[in-house]
């Protein structure tokens, strides 16, 4: 089946638009707010990110049960694991810094939040230095790689199973982030 | 203009629920989720490319973006990234949160702030090449596909980010 052009544009742009009220709407056009999430006074980042994660991985498990989406049809990220683990410490680095993502720093700036600018430019000049870094990394940067496996692949096991095994995991961790909130609130109150 | 008071935010749970229904839908409608950091790299490649079509074409960066393609901004990425930025606007400005300001701790000046944020723009940028992703096109979309890269990416950037929390709270509080 295929879907013209200018329709998956189109929904590329309302798609889009409910990301940025998403986002917006949940306090992350605001650095501030953001960054609260690595002082443990307001967790949110890591509610919204688990939370969207688990509700996608349970739909997705449920329509290829059902055969409504194909599995093996639909982009899984390749992995990578050096590049990945250290870029990840490094972007967290970044957003500590600047209290926000590349996603979050769209709605920021469209928010009339003038820092975010100054992260955009960040963010420019980052990607330029990276195309003139480039060549000398090729080694490093497809160093790791196992290919675009997944998880249950990966440790083999049903699919199924780890989909059930993750969101309990994160129904127990959002059970843990809402104490930790209690406690470190009350001291700061 | 009503009430100058905020609406206030929404539950995050209530939000990430919906954010996991608008991945599932991007999914079964395109093949793949959500993504940001692309968006930037094609915004850059074609403002590049018109300054100095050399220079984009000789950078494997710039070309990926501007070879074999009809026009590079006409991109999924980029048009749900504009998509974001009207949503935000949209958003912002119904919840009277839409403000001119620079965001920032109270025990920093304005400049220090500006130069921070472009410094971590830097690094956050640089990082989301060498792991091909960020939050949204790797952490979110990838985590929700079961990516082994996704997971790790997320557990590292929680790392790093509390690694330096403590020694960068004048920034914030």
């Amino acid at each position: 089946m295929e879907i013209p052009e200018i329709y998956l544009l189109l929904f590329a742009l309302l798609t889009g638009i409910a990301f940025g009220i998403f986002l917006e709407k949940a306090g992350f056009g605001n650095a501030r707010k953001l960054v609260e999430q690595f002082y443990f006074t307001d967790m949110r980042m890591f509610k919204v990110l688990f939370s969207a994660i688990v509700t996608a991985m349970a739909g997705i498990y449920w329509l290829s049960y059902l055969g409504w989406l194909d599995i093996t049809q639909i982009y899984i990220n390749g992995t990578y694991i050096w590049p990945q683990v250290i870029g990840g410490v490094i972007f967290g680095v970044g957003f500590v810094m600047t209290g926000l993502c590349p996603g979050t720093a769209c709605v920021s700036v469209f928010t009339g939040k003038l820092d975010a600018l100054a992260v955009f430019a960040g963010m420019f000049a980052g990607l330029i230095l990276f195309a003139e870094l480039e060549p000398m990394l090729e080694g490093i940067l497809s160093y790791s790689s196992i290919g675009d496996i997944s998880l249950y692949e990966l440790f083999n096991v049903e699919y199924g199973i780890l989909t059930f095994v993750i969101i309990l995991i994160a129904l127990a961790a959002f059970w843990f982030v809402g104490k930790v909130e209690e406690r470190i609130g009350k001291k700061a109150a | 203009m009503k009430t100058k008071q905020a609406y206030p935010y929404w539950n995050p749970y209530i939000v990430g629920v919906g954010l996991g229904i608008l991945i599932i839908l991007s999914f079964v409608v395109t093949g793949r989720g959500l993504g940001a950091i692309g968006a930037f790299n094609g915004l850059l490649a074609s403002a590049i490319h018109a300054i100095a079509p050399d220079y984009a074409m000789s950078k494997a960066a710039f070309s990926n973006y501007l070879s074999g393609v009809e026009h590079p901004l006409r991109d999924w990425v980029v048009i749900e990234i504009v998509g974001v930025c009207i949503g935000g606007l949209i958003s912002g400005v119904v919840s009277g949160r839409f403000k001119f300001e620079v965001l920032k701790g109270p025990r920093i000046s304005n400049v220090t702030r500006l130069i921070v944020a472009f410094s971590g723009g830097v690094l956050m940028a640089f990082a989301a090449k060498f792991t091909r992703g960020c939050t949204s096109g790797l952490a979110l979309s990838g985590g929700s596909v079961m990516s082994p890269g996704a997971w790790l990416f997320m557990i590292s950037v929680f790392i790093g980010g509390y690694s330096v929390a403590f020694l960068m709270r004048k920034l914030w509080n």
